[in-house]
């Protein structure tokens, strides 16, 4: 209802309620108002689930051990200067980088795969690969230590049969490190198959025709109009995933446990070891908030992006 | 450019549905063709085969002396324009046009000559940098012609480009796309369901029906001398009117017996024609211009007969005026200044001259 027709519908009525009671009546049917009303759960839940963790975080980084008292910065100049923290620095981006990278492409490419199986076989090879992402990932993840143990790997098993040694998956620290990826992408991808299956589903199947018209091949309408076509759920589906392969906990403390020797450590398995393992709380959120700024700034600068192609093509 | 032959066409689907039953048709070269129909006719089906966007289940499609069948449309050498443009929208106007000429590696300057020329010949030349986004229907249709233009392809293939625009864009597109081709003179084959387009544009117009050519004639041919009831009905608007006939002797010559005892004399020299007819019933088919007011009727062959108007439609230049004849429906043309009202019987002239009889049988004009 509109503002006008309501004030007008209360105007009409014979003047029963006293001025003040019809201005608060007025206030109350205003749209904002009722707007407002509508989304305080949303803005409770928000508030009190994600800014006042956030802020006490933050407000946390900055006391010492005990928190007795404020020492500004000094958690993350502590960090910078310990070794161990600078090696999680370089395991963390590595792991996410490498990690999200490889999604992504597992990822198009399994989307490429069920684009172009048949609509009535399409539905249970989506659903099979999409399993991977439904397990509670510190389950499927046991299942993978089970696979990578080093008296009972049944992927040595398989490698020892087609005639190679065993590899130490979670012994030596390269191979750890690819383990912690291995099963992160596996975890991982059939978000971004799902992502872009929807993305190569929206792209008109008349822009292909008048590509291959135009003497597009395969390759030339994957790069010129497919992968334009979608660029927004790509460099979204990056972002997001990008933000949660940072944070990710549950791979590494099940798998290696950060080890060996701290060299899979990432920041929220190191915070969580500094901060609740150590004890030392203001150090372990000063830990799981460093990556912070740096993502923030590639939020906006993606979001941005998105938002200006969104208003040139959409 | 290039002259395209057709065939024995055949297109089957998954479960034996033919969508194109053995088509057979030759293009010559700058020739422009349209292929119209109602919907589900083929029509579509049949340019798509030609383009390669669709696979050929039988006979044979000749682009420039050359069997395509197995060839992918890529290396056809044709261009096309979509019913939606199929504009690529993450491009601008510039690199819409220029796409085509880019994946063929043809030097920038080259590009740049075509893109501009095509923009002044389509004088779109103020929109090279805008994304089809920000352009009108009309303008994203003159991007996508351009798109074509810029090919100098063997053959243009147009399917349906007019349909998403208003009434007035589309008359006016309509007479660009006959200006360019006056222009480029690139072999075209149209596809539409509108027959007025098909008649404006065409040099020849192949009418389909079923997956079948009905007729394929120049424009005034096919309206004046249609070969089958679906011709004669389809071309022309409004469309010819149908009346149940029985073909009466009498004397030496032949009368019309029409619904409501009406009775129309067949001209003379047209009676050796119909005389096998004697005593059957037909479909007795007129135009609506050739159904009028006795007001300046001196043509010979002529016969008037008495009707009345259920409902009269004001044009203009002219008034339509519906008629009830029995079971038929009729539309009568009637110069706007004669006074008739619904429900009033009115004297109307029929130009026999021009009437056609269809077999019933058949549905073929006789």
């Amino acid at each position: 209802m509109a503002p006008d027709s309501s004030a007008a519908v209360l105007a009409a009525r014979p003047a029963a309620a006293p001025a003040r009671g019809s201005a608060m009546k007025r206030f109350a049917r205003r749209r904002s108002t009722i707007a407002f009303l509508m989304t305080l759960p949303l803005i409770t839940v928000i508030g009190g689930l994600v800014a006042w963790p956030a802020g006490y975080a933050i407000y946390l980084a900055t006391l010492n051990r005990r928190q007795t008292a404020f020492i500004g910065l000094e958690n993350f100049d502590i960090l910078l200067e310990s070794e161990t923290f600078r090696s999680v620095i370089w395991q963390s981006c590595f792991f996410a980088i490498t990690a999200v990278l490889l999604k992504a492409l597992v990822g198009f490419w399994l989307a490429h795969m069920l684009h172009h199986i048949p609509a009535k076989g399409q539905k249970i090879w989506r659903g099979m690969l999409l399993v991977p992402w439904v397990i509670p990932p510190a389950l499927s993840t046991l299942g993978w230590w089970w696979m990578f143990d080093p008296s009972y790997s049944s992927i040595n098993y398989l490698i020892n049969a087609i005639g190679f040694p065993s590899v130490p998956w979670l012994g030596e620290p390269w191979w750890a490190r690819i383990s912690v990826i291995i099963v992160n992408v596996w975890y991982g991808a059939p978000f971004f198959m799902i992502m872009y299956l929807a993305a190569l589903k929206s792209v008109p199947d008349q822009l292909y025709e008048a590509a291959a018209i135009d003497g597009a091949t395969g390759w030339q309408g994957l790069r010129h109009i497919t992968l334009p076509m979608m660029q927004n759920i790509i460099s979204i589906t990056v972002l997001f995933s990008l933000i949660v392969t940072f944070a990710n906990y549950d791979i590494v403390r099940v798998l290696t446990n950060g080890g060996p020797r701290d060299l899979t450590q990432v920041f929220a398995s190191y915070a969580f070891q500094v901060g609740v393992l150590s004890g030392n709380i203001p150090r372990g959120a000063a830990v799981s908030l460093f990556m912070f700024p740096l993502l923030a700034i590639i939020a906006y600068f993606v979001l941005r992006g998105v938002n200006k192609r969104n208003q040139e093509m959409a | 450019m290039a002259q395209v032959s057709l065939r024995k066409i055949v297109k089957e689907y998954e479960g034996g549905v033919q969508a194109v039953k053995g088509i057979d048709l030759e293009i010559a070269d700058h020739e422009f063709v349209v292929l119209v129909g109602p919907s589900g006719c083929g029509k579509s089906t049949t340019l798509r085969m030609i383009a390669g966007l669709e696979e050929i289940s039988a006979g044979e499609i000749d682009i420039g002396g050359a069997v395509v069948n197995d060839v992918p449309p890529r290396d056809r050498d044709i261009a096309m324009v979509f019913q939606n443009y199929a504009l690529y929208p993450h491009m601008s106007v510039r690199e819409n046009m220029a796409f085509g000429l880019m994946l063929r590696k043809f030097p920038k300057a080259e590009i740049d000559r075509r893109v501009n020329e095509a923009a002044r010949i389509l004088d779109i030349g103020m929109l090279l940098d805008r994304k089809p986004k920000a352009l009108s229907g009309g303008q994203r249709q003159r991007v996508a012609m351009g798109r074509a233009i810029v090919r100098d392809p063997k053959v243009f293939l147009f399917d349906e480009p007019l349909s998403n625009l208003d009434a007035k864009l589309r008359v006016q597109m309509r007479t660009e796309i006959k200006k360019v081709h006056q222009t480029v003179r690139t072999t075209t084959i149209y596809v539409t369901h509108d027959q007025v387009e098909a008649m404006t544009l065409a040099d020849r117009v192949v009418v389909m029906n079923h997956g079948v050519i009905e007729q394929v004639g120049p424009p005034q041919e096919l309206y004046h001398h249609p070969r089958t009831r679906f011709v004669a009905g389809f071309i022309g608007s409004p469309a010819m009117n149908f009346i149940p006939a029985k073909v009466v002797e009498r004397g030496n010559g032949l009368v019309l017996h029409l619904p409501l005892g009406t009775e129309l004399a067949v001209p003379e020299h047209r009676v050796a024609r119909y005389k096998a007819y004697a005593g059957k019933t037909v479909t007795f088919g007129i135009r609506p211009e050739h159904l009028t007011d006795t007001q300046n009727v001196n043509k010979p062959h002529v016969a008037i007969f008495n009707a009345t108007p259920e409902v009269l439609e004001p044009m203009g230049m002219e008034t339509l005026a519906h008629i009830k004849l029995g079971g038929a429906e009729i539309c009568a043309r009637l110069d706007p200044l004669v006074a008739a009202s619904p429900g009033v019987p009115l004297p109307l002239a029929a130009d026999m001259n021009n009437m056609h009889l269809i077999d019933d049988a058949t549905g073929l004009v006789i």
